[in-house]
């Protein structure tokens, strides 16, 4: 679609450093001071989200290991993590499935953010392979590939470039099982894209498009918010017998630093995670803002001096609920719902605008569900209903203080 | 006035260039056959073909008896399922969209005659023909039109959207199955089957910007794709003229090769069929522009009476002229293969099995309301709960 599509190498090196990414976040926030040396917010380094351990890894809720001879003797325990992203999922997709291929504008070289890199030393260029600049053509491609039965694990290179093949998407790979009654399906279809906000992506290179996608009935959204979540949920993604969108939050690739288990795992989709438990709010996220998420909340029980003013002691000892949505379609209704029922208050946050972004649907079954239960109005934190503008684009992502700002509304309503 | 002298000179020019001719009766034999039992062989017109990249095929061809009565058959009877769903439509029995390809019948028997059942075959919404063809029953066809539980796609799909296991639909969006169709390609080139897939569309379709995607996919991994173009002078209401800057859509491709074809003589489809399954699975020379040069007796689908950007004079012209169930019937008359009357006892069956099959399909009961919510996941990974037509109706897996 562009000429300048890629992102100046300068850039991705930034991108890459872990540092920058930390500074990154801090640049988003917009508390007044900037924190102490050593931070007394967490960030994503430090997210109590991640898992960073072997012990925690090996603990991740609905992991289920997908056993072979090799592996099943080992127990839980024994078995090994390491530090890695996207790349092992493939790698494993691929050694297990003769007919899986792995394709996509610059992925033989490893993709502009390596998630393939190696994959073709490996496998060869005939299972790991470039396409042409050729968003349509690469959908339709791969609904033809996956047509035939095979495993077709497509790549584009931004989310926000996935609109030339949206044609092919919901009108082909969603509706084809439907429209053959039941003769042809592409479940064999993974698209994997990165999507939402990097902090300098600008117009063309930080959207969330997910929403767009939520009345394609046929098709899977997922969006995984850590390198265990990424793994288990891809592996999950390539071996569902659905076509699935896998939007991998770009700005995660680096920062978002766990021990993954190296064998063969899955995920579940179609199911929310809580990831802390609570009583007094239900806060819904996926991907990037989750972190934001946590931030808030630790600013919620201890606000720094500049902010405590607009946070009433009374609600700083509020239990909050937050939830990974992790799949965005279909998504998990019962577990949102079966939260919110008991804390009557929802806040939902998502990077995408808020005019009929997935929130908006998420909003609608909810007051549906527990309109008696509800002790406020459903409130949606979202980027603004404008183009993600380059200079604009640290007040457009839902940083922390807007989430605190939602909390504190709902709370006190 | 000397310049403009000239640019009218030129604007004449392309006419005096010699081009494809689209009788569909100028096949002579090449000698009497002694025996009709045995095959024997015919010369096309030398104007059949034009090529592009590549030579022409030979115009001397081997046909026999058998197979020239056998494409009548079928030429007949998909001529007369067209004509019942016509019918049917028009007696509000069918509904929504309908495209019948009455007049394309040299272009959907041609291709089947000339490739295996392991072919795959994709086309777009003018399907009908190729869905029965290709391994489907005119039952099934006209199932799925009336939307029956008898419908090749269990009545949940309709006219666009018939498939079987070796015809990849029907497909409703213009031009979007051609990268689908290298995509099926690619999957046989990796399998290393010797077979091809022809991926076919209009010339409307052609000006796709998907299409060209297709294109420098299949060219750049030397996928076995035939690109057909099916050229009925007429992207639904606009002519060729007025929407392609350059109408000789088999030169299209770039570096594909390419073929313009009389896809009225159902000799030299077939011919040129079996010519680019040669070239792309035993050759392996990569993928290949087909264009057929046909046309289409009715409108573009149902709603459109086909005599707004055209007129009645140009339809019955090239229904009494070049018509290619005619030009087939008096090559079998003229070369003694058979008499009229058994040409009318071909009629009569063919008209006998599309009512027989046209009654047993409205004997067919609709889909069941719980087929509503199926297919759309895959059996036992749908959501909870899916809406139905109503505020009140949810269906829950």
């Amino acid at each position: 679609m562009l000429p300048t599509r890629r992102f100046p190498s300068i850039s991705l090196a930034a991108l890459i450093s872990r540092n920058s990414s930390v500074a990154l976040l801090r640049r988003n926030s917009t508390v007044a001071e900037p924190p102490p040396a050593g931070g007394h917010l967490p960030s994503i380094a430090t997210s109590q989200i991640l898992r960073t351990t072997r012990e925690r890894a090996l603990r991740t809720p609905g992991l289920t290991w997908n056993e072979d001879e090799a592996s099943s003797s080992i127990v839980n325990i024994g078995r090994e993590t390491r530090k890695m992203n996207v790349y092992q999922a493939s790698s494993i997709a691929l050694t297990k499935d003769d007919n899986a291929v792995v394709f996509g504008e610059d992925i033989a070289f490893g993709g502009v953010f390596r998630c393939t890199m190696g994959l073709t030393e490996e496998f060869g260029r005939e299972r790991v392979f470039n396409t042409p600049l050729t968003e349509q053509g690469i959908a339709g491609f791969a609904i033809g590939l996956a047509l035939m039965g095979h495993t077709a694990i497509a790549e584009i290179q931004f989310a926000d470039y996935i609109y030339p093949a949206f044609d092919q998407l919901v009108n082909e790979a969603a509706k084809i099982r439907y429209r053959s009654g039941g003769q042809y399906n592409v479940g064999g279809l993974t698209v994997r894209t990165p999507t939402m906000s990097v902090g300098h992506g600008g117009l063309y290179h930080s959207q969330s498009p997910e929403g767009f996608f939520m009345g394609a009935s046929g098709l899977k959204i997922v969006i995984p918010r850590s390198p265990i979540q990424a793994k288990g949920l891809l592996l999950s993604a390539i071996r569902d017998p659905n076509p699935v969108i896998f939007m991998e939050p770009k700005i995660l690739y680096r920062s978002a630093v766990e021990q993954v288990p190296i064998d063969d795992f899955a995920l579940p989709l179609g199911r929310a995670e809580t990831l802390v438990a609570g009583a007094d709010l239900t806060l819904l996220s996926w991907g990037t803002p989750l972190y934001h998420c946590e931030t808030a909340l630790h600013m919620l029980a201890s606000p720094a001096p500049p902010l405590a003013p607009h946070v009433p002691a009374a609600l700083r000892t509020a239990k909050v609920e937050l939830i990974d949505l992790r799949s965005i379609l279909p998504w998990d209704a019962e577990t949102v719902a079966e939260s919110v029922a008991r804390t009557g208050r929802l806040v939902i946050v998502h990077e995408a605008g808020m005019t009929a972004g997935a929130g908006a649907e998420i909003a609608a079954e909810i007051q549906k569900r527990c309109f008696l239960k509800l002790a406020a109005p459903v409130k949606r934190i979202t980027g603004w209903d404008t183009p993600v503008g380059l200079q604009y684009e640290k007040f457009y992502i839902p940083d922390a203080v807007r989430i605190l700002d939602g909390i504190v509304e709902t709370l006190s309503y | 006035m000397a310049s403009l002298v000239r640019l009218r000179a030129s604007r004449r020019l392309p006419q005096l260039v010699r081009g494809i001719q689209t009788s569909a009766d100028t096949t002579l034999l090449a000698e009497k056959p002694s025996d009709l039992s045995k095959p024997f062989m015919v010369k096309l017109h030398e104007d059949s073909f034009q090529s592009y990249l590549c030579d022409k095929p030979e115009l001397d061809v081997q046909v026999s008896k058998d197979q020239l009565l056998g494409m009548y058959k079928q030429m007949q009877t998909m001529r007369r399922m067209e004509m019942a769903a016509d019918a049917l439509y028009k007696a509000k029995l069918i509904r929504g969209f309908c495209h019948l390809a009455i007049g394309q019948e040299a272009v959907s028997v041609g291709l089947e005659s000339g490739i295996t059942p392991e072919d795959r075959v994709i086309t777009a919404y003018r399907c009908h023909p190729f869905a029965v063809l290709r391994g489907g029953t005119i039952k099934g066809v006209i199932g799925e039109l009336l939307g029956r539980q008898a419908g090749m796609s269990n009545g949940k799909g309709g006219s666009m959207h018939i498939f079987t296991p070796s015809f990849f639909g029907g497909n409703g969006i213009v031009g979007a199955q051609v990268p689908v169709g290298a995509g099926i390609a690619f999957a046989q080139k990796y399998m290393e089957k010797e077979t091809a897939t022809f991926a076919l569309y209009g010339d409307g379709a052609s000006n796709q910007g998907q299409v060209f995607e297709a294109y420098n996919m299949a060219k750049l991994w030397n996928l076995p794709c035939v690109f057909v173009c099916e050229n009925n002078k007429y992207g639904m209401g606009t002519s060729a003229e007025r929407s392609s800057s350059n109408t000789s859509y088999f030169t299209r491709g770039d570096k594909i090769p390419g073929l313009q074809v009389n896809g009225m003589d159902i000799i030299a489809a077939k011919h040129a069929v079996e010519y680019a399954r040669k070239w792309t699975v035993d050759d392996k020379k990569g993928p290949l522009l087909l264009e057929f040069v046909t046309y289409r007796y009715g409108g573009h689908s149902m709603s459109d009476p086909g005599t707004t950007y055209r007129t009645r004079e140009e339809v019955q012209r090239m229904r009494s002229t070049q018509d290619p169930i005619r030009g087939l019937q008096r090559y079998i008359e003229e070369w003694g293969l058979a008499s009229e009357q058994e040409l009318k006892q071909l009629d009569k069956d063919a008209k006998a099995e599309v009512d027989a099959a046209v009654e047993e399909a409205k004997a067919s009961p609709e889909p069941l309301i719980k087929d509503l919510w199926t297919d759309i996941y895959y059996k036992g990974t749908e959501p909870p709960s899916m809406r139905g037509r109503e505020r009140e109706e949810v269906h829950y897996y």
